[in-house]
């Protein structure tokens, strides 16, 4: 019983003490020349689906739900948000070469058609992330239409 | 007593940290090390097609591991690469291939075979492109398959067409589109 006890307190106090943590924020307060919407004729309905689907991750600014206050939470998403940039990083968009851009649409049109993108731990809590087919179907044709264009 | 504690935790969690971040940096100067001990350059295209050519046998032999270990090599051979004795403007196409090539390879490292193949196709392009600047020693083969993904193209050392994009359920799909010498 005094182990349980003491273990509990342990934990308390590592919880406690790894609030005081700083971690780096993914914000910033001006879209770049370079964001993905203002390079391209994005129509309205994908640059929303966009924003809300992909940018959190994909972006220089995400909007942080109210639990990322909260360590270990925030180490979570921070690790996220760093790989999803490395991999695509919209706000950077046009800064890519043509055979980048060309790889990157390749890729988003891949990951949308086997439902890998958004991730299931993204969609669990953002409902409204998740594609409907005709979604899914729309951004797919953008995406490929933009590439056979560049 | 119990804020001593916490204090306590907190230092040595940053402490844990900026250890990393130097361990890091470390091997970040280590890999700039290996690169300054560059040897001829067309050398070092022939180990990144044979590279690709062990990548594309392991895809003809539907041998997922395989490829995964052969994108590894070829992530090491691709950054390996030296574009000083280029052109300026071939400079910036190389390494522009590089990065590109880089990323596929790196995936293909770590993915299923499905993946490893939609990887390949855009791969191929990039090594083919690359090829047509460096040049090559031996002929190459660039051979197309129409079905895979709307028709996609790879390179073979050797004329007869081995499917990498079907493997074993479609072999002989394909037909030699172009020699490159």
């Amino acid at each position: 019983m005094r182990i349980v006890k003491i273990i509990a307190i342990i934990l308390l106090v590592a919880f406690v003490g790894i609030q005081f943590i700083p971690t780096t924020r993914n914000q910033s307060d001006t879209v770049p020349e370079t964001d993905f919407m203002l390079v391209n004729n994005v129509p309205e309905n994908i640059q929303n689906k966009l924003q809300v689907s992909c940018y959190d991750c994909h972006s220089n600014n995400t909007q942080y739900p109210w639990y990322n206050k909260i360590q270990p939470v925030a180490w979570f998403l921070e690790d996220h948000i760093k790989e999803g940039k490395a991999e695509l990083n919209f706000s950077k968009w046009d800064s890519l070469s043509n055979r980048r851009k060309a790889s990157k649409l390749r890729s988003i049109v891949k990951q949308i058609e086997a439902g890998e993108m958004p991730l299931d731990s993204y969609t669990l809590i953002h409902k409204e992330a998740a594609f409907s087919e005709e979604e899914a179907k729309e951004v797919i044709n953008f995406m490929t239409q933009l590439k056979d264009n560049l | 007593m119990s804020i001593a504690a916490v204090l306590l935790l907190a230092v040595s969690f940053t402490n844990a940290q900026e250890k990393k971040k130097m361990n890091h940096d470390h091997e970040d100067m280590k890999m700039d090390h290996s690169k300054m001990t560059t040897m001829k350059s067309d050398a070092k295209t022939e180990t990144i097609l044979s590279d690709y050519f062990n990548l594309k046998n392991a895809l003809v032999a539907d041998d997922t591991k395989k490829a995964a270990q052969a994108g590894s090599k070829l992530v090491v051979s691709l950054k390996a690469f030296d574009t000083d004795s280029y052109s300026k403007e071939n400079q910036e196409e190389l390494e522009d291939i590089i990065e590109d090539a880089v990323e596929h390879a790196e995936h293909i490292s770590e993915s299923a075979i499905d993946h490893q193949r939609e990887h390949f196709k855009t791969l191929s392009k990039d090594i083919t492109d690359l090829v047509a600047i460096t040049g090559t020693k031996n002929t190459l083969y660039q051979q197309f398959c129409p079905m895979y993904d709307k028709g996609s193209a790879w390179l073979s050392t050797s004329k007869e067409v081995k499917n990498p994009y079907y493997g074993s359920r479609m072999l002989k799909c394909g037909k030699v589109q172009k020699t490159i010498q």
